[in-house]
């Protein structure tokens, strides 16, 4: 049976097939919906972890068990389980192992375009990389194979596109792998120095083994054609490649990038006139290449900035360029995303832009958009769980060397639960006079609304724990914390100035659910969620434009009239633009 | 069946283009055509542009095109469709839905809605198919249809008229929509000449 697939759906079709019983993620675009869509199968455990770190030790703990298991998360996902990865790949597994990373060439909705192959060689594990749906499915199964032939983790590849293409898949049937049973291996698995010492050069023998499976295995086909010029490629650059050039060029398909298949390169090599890389981001395949004496050319005509597309490679190797059409730039207006209608931290983030002399950290999540205009809030945002151990630095800082200067954390719960709990720690510990501001909407937001393990659902639809967020704080040696309803414009203001005045760390806590939120029947006990909506009254509107500096996507202002106007078709009532109005122009609607 | 044809789909989030792509996917597998579709979302929910692009054939290679490649450009908000004009082939036809949702500069008066933006479409493109989606879905009853309206105007400029769009449109909708999405369908397929 063929079924119309993204990559993401046939990775966990693909697991699921291989008989996999674990499965763990932090959720992170483009690979949230791999574990999404391995929780619809009873077969198996799928968990949303805090964070990667846990998602990764999970598994490998999962798999020194006995059974094959998976850990998936976005590239920047992995630098956080970096740790345990390293000496996973000398330990090797148990259970066959497969860490996803799905990588975001052209920072779609990431930081960086780091590219995770590097992580594979540096680690000592095999890298497989997908190029469609199909391979997706099919590869995660030779993967296991592999892992458990070689005793090896692999670093499955994706990137956003093959994440997030849909093609035909032919599925197949799922095949019940029986756990190993489990026997100690202190000598294997406790790593100690002694051991670390053992297990290196038989992690170097490994990857020579390898490197021969690399050069036998289908998973690098070569396709001739027509010999004046010959392309290696990997991952969705070969479909790429394939629709610049067609018949018209030989390939050697990459499908296990790491150990590379040297002699299968260096033979198709020999074959061909002219060679060409053709590989998304770095120069990963080019470089072993080249200091393997194979003569080709890669980055020096294809760039390593930026998602690749036929048109790029099609430009770069063969000067090829369509005509095309444009419109005059006065035709256009840009459409950069903002916060949502009813969004919780607007109120938030309104009440924190009208404070003065206040260096605010940000965070990773929708909360990042308080950075935007009109609110133009937070100044710096660099990875999940920074914000507060930034705001402690600065602060110590600022106080050093006598600067008088606030200092403010914002972090979304989920992001908190991540790795800002951590950095909490520090700022409890030696004490920095910060303000930390966790912006709880009872859900993990920007990712398309993930449990996390402050709502109280796990992934596959039980009950669970909360995390009471207060109780955390208390217990870390935070002592000033406050709850506040964010759209309480009042109610937050008051917040930030009783932790201003407070002598030592301090932590205000927002609680409103996000307004796409799927609400639960804990969050219609808890808030008043029923539907309102508010109107601006023409005759006492003076046209000042205080409301729209809160950014509303519902709120607009009549260039003709001069008046501000709320879209009755989407105002859900958050009442925020009727609390900034300085005329009370902003009503509810009696109905 | 050998060529490939492309089609880009803009629009912004919210406006049912991923529906309107699952539709049109699943009639072109129906006819036993290779597809590939790929699409833009990452914060797309946020109030962001939004594409997705269909392509089949034989055989689909590349998931994604590059400029001067789209044989159709369908574009559900007006001013999208300029952003999105070079991505059409030269003799590539339009199909927009007049409507206009301001972005956030706009909303925030630090630039106007731009204007005259289907006139400037007409001169450069040979062949602009322009609607009002939204005002003919009221006239059938359903604004929610007004995706599907713009699906029926894709299926006729692109020549996907024989295809059994009504087996397609009874296995994604529930069934008491189904007979109101026919209606939609052909509606938009009226609309091209």
């Amino acid at each position: 049976m063929k079924k119309f697939m993204t990559g993401n759906e046939a990775v966990a079709r693909g697991a699921f097939e291989a008989g996999v019983t674990y499965a763990s993620a932090y959720p992170g675009t483009p690979s949230t919906e791999i574990l999404e869509n391995m929780a619809q199968y009873k077969e198996l455990i799928a968990e949303w972890a805090p964070n990667e770190k846990v998602a990764m030790e999970t598994a490998i703990g999962a798999s020194v068990a006995g059974a094959r298991t998976l850990a998936a998360m976005k590239h920047v996902g992995v630098n956080v389980a970096a740790d345990p990865l390293f000496t996973w790949g000398y330990t090797g597994v148990t259970g066959g192992f497969v860490l996803v990373s799905a990588d975001d060439p052209g920072c779609h909705s990431s930081q960086n375009e780091q590219d995770n192959r590097y992580y594979a060689k540096f680690s000592k594990i095999v890298c497989i990389e997908p190029s469609d749906s199909q391979e997706c499915l099919d590869y995660v199964k030779e993967a296991y194979k592999i892992s458990e032939d070689f005793d090896v983790p692999v670093l499955f590849r994706m990137t956003t596109r093959t994440c997030h293409s849909k093609g035909l898949v032919e599925l197949g049937e799922r095949q019940e792998v029986p756990m190993v049973p489990y026997v100690k291996k202190p000598l294997k698995y406790v790593a100690a120095p002694a051991t670390a010492r053992i297990l290196h050069p038989i992690v170097e023998d490994k990857l020579a083994r390898l490197e021969a499976f690399s050069n036998e295995s289908p998973l690098n086909r070569v396709e001739m054609n027509d010999t004046k010029i010959g392309i290696v490629t990997a991952g969705v650059a070969y479909e790429y490649a394939k629709e610049v050039f067609g018949d018209s060029a030989s390939y050697l398909k990459i499908g296990m990038s790491y150990p590379l298949p040297m002699a299968k390169i260096k033979d198709f090599a020999s074959k061909v006139d002219q060679l060409y890389v053709v590989e998304e981001l770095e120069p990963f395949m080019e470089e072993q290449m080249k200091a393997a004496g194979i003569s080709c050319i890669g980055k020096d005509l294809i760039p390593n900035i930026g998602e690749l597309n036929p048109d790029i490679v099609s430009k770069a190797l063969l000067n090829e360029e369509r005509p095309t059409m444009s419109l005059a730039d006065d035709k256009k207006v840009s459409r950069p995303p903002t916060l949502c209608t009813g969004c919780p931290h607007r109120g938030f983030f309104y009440a924190l832009s009208k404070k003065r002399n206040v260096m605010v950290t940000g965070d990773i999540g929708c909360y990042t958009l308080g950075a935007s205009a009109p609110l133009n809030t937070i100044d710096s945002v660099i990875c999940m769980g920074g914000s507060i151990s930034m705001a402690h630095g600065a602060k110590q800082a600022f106080v050093k060397n006598n600067v008088e200067q606030k200092v403010v954390s914002v972090i979304g719960d989920s992001t908190f639960f991540h790795t800002g709990v951590n950095s909490l720690m520090t700022v409890a510990y030696n004490n920095s006079n910060t303000v930390h501001c966790i912006l709880d909407n009872r859900i993990t937001g920007m990712t398309g609304h993930q449990q996390n393990p402050g709502t109280g659902f796990k992934l596959q639809g039980e009950e669970s724990k909360q995390i009471n967020i207060e109780k955390l704080c208390e217990a870390i040696g935070i002592e000033h914390i406050v709850t506040v309803d964010p759209l309480n414009l009042k109610e937050v203001d008051q917040a930030l100035e009783a932790a201003f005045a407070f002598e030592g760390p301090s932590v205000i806590i927002t609680r409103w659910p996000c307004a796409l939120k799927k609400f639960s029947e804990q969050d219609i006990a808890e808030f008043d969620l029923s539907p309102r909506q508010y109107k601006v009254d023409e005759e006492k509107c003076r046209g000042c434009k205080v409301c729209i500096k809160t950014g509303c996507p519902s709120l607009s202002f009549d260039g003709e009239t001069k008046k501000a106007k709320i879209d009755p078709n989407s105002c859900i009532g958050c009442s925020v633009c009727s609390q900034s109005c300085p005329f009370d122009a902003i009503g509810k609607v009696v109905k | 069946m050998s060529e490939v044809k492309n089609i880009l789909l803009a629009g912004v989030g919210g406006q049912g283009i991923i529906l309107a792509s699952k539709i049109l996917s699943e009639g072109l597998i129906q006819a036993g055509y290779d597809v590939k579709m790929s699409e833009v979302h990452g914060m797309a929910q946020r109030g962001g542009s939004v594409t997705t692009q269909v392509r089949f054939g034989e055989k689909v290679y590349s998931p994604i095109i590059g400029k001067g490649q789209a044989d159709i450009l369908v574009s559900f908000e007006t001013m999208e469709t300029g952003k999105w004009l070079e991505f059409l082939k030269p003799e590539g036809r339009v199909v927009v839905n007049e409507f206009e949702i301001p972005s956030a500069p706009i909303l925030a008066c630090d630039a106007n809605y731009p204007q005259g933006v289907i006139e400037a479409l007409k001169e450069k493109a040979s062949h602009v198919t322009v609607f009002k989606a939204g005002e003919l879905a009221e006239s059938i009853g359903n604004i929610r249809t007004a995706n599907v309206i713009i699906v029926g105007a894709l299926v006729k400029a692109m020549g996907l008229t024989d295809i059994n769009w009504e087996e397609v449109i009874k296995n994604t909708v529930k069934e008491k929509f189904v007979e109101i999405n026919l209606k939609a369908l052909q509606l938009g397929m009226d609309q091209v000449k």
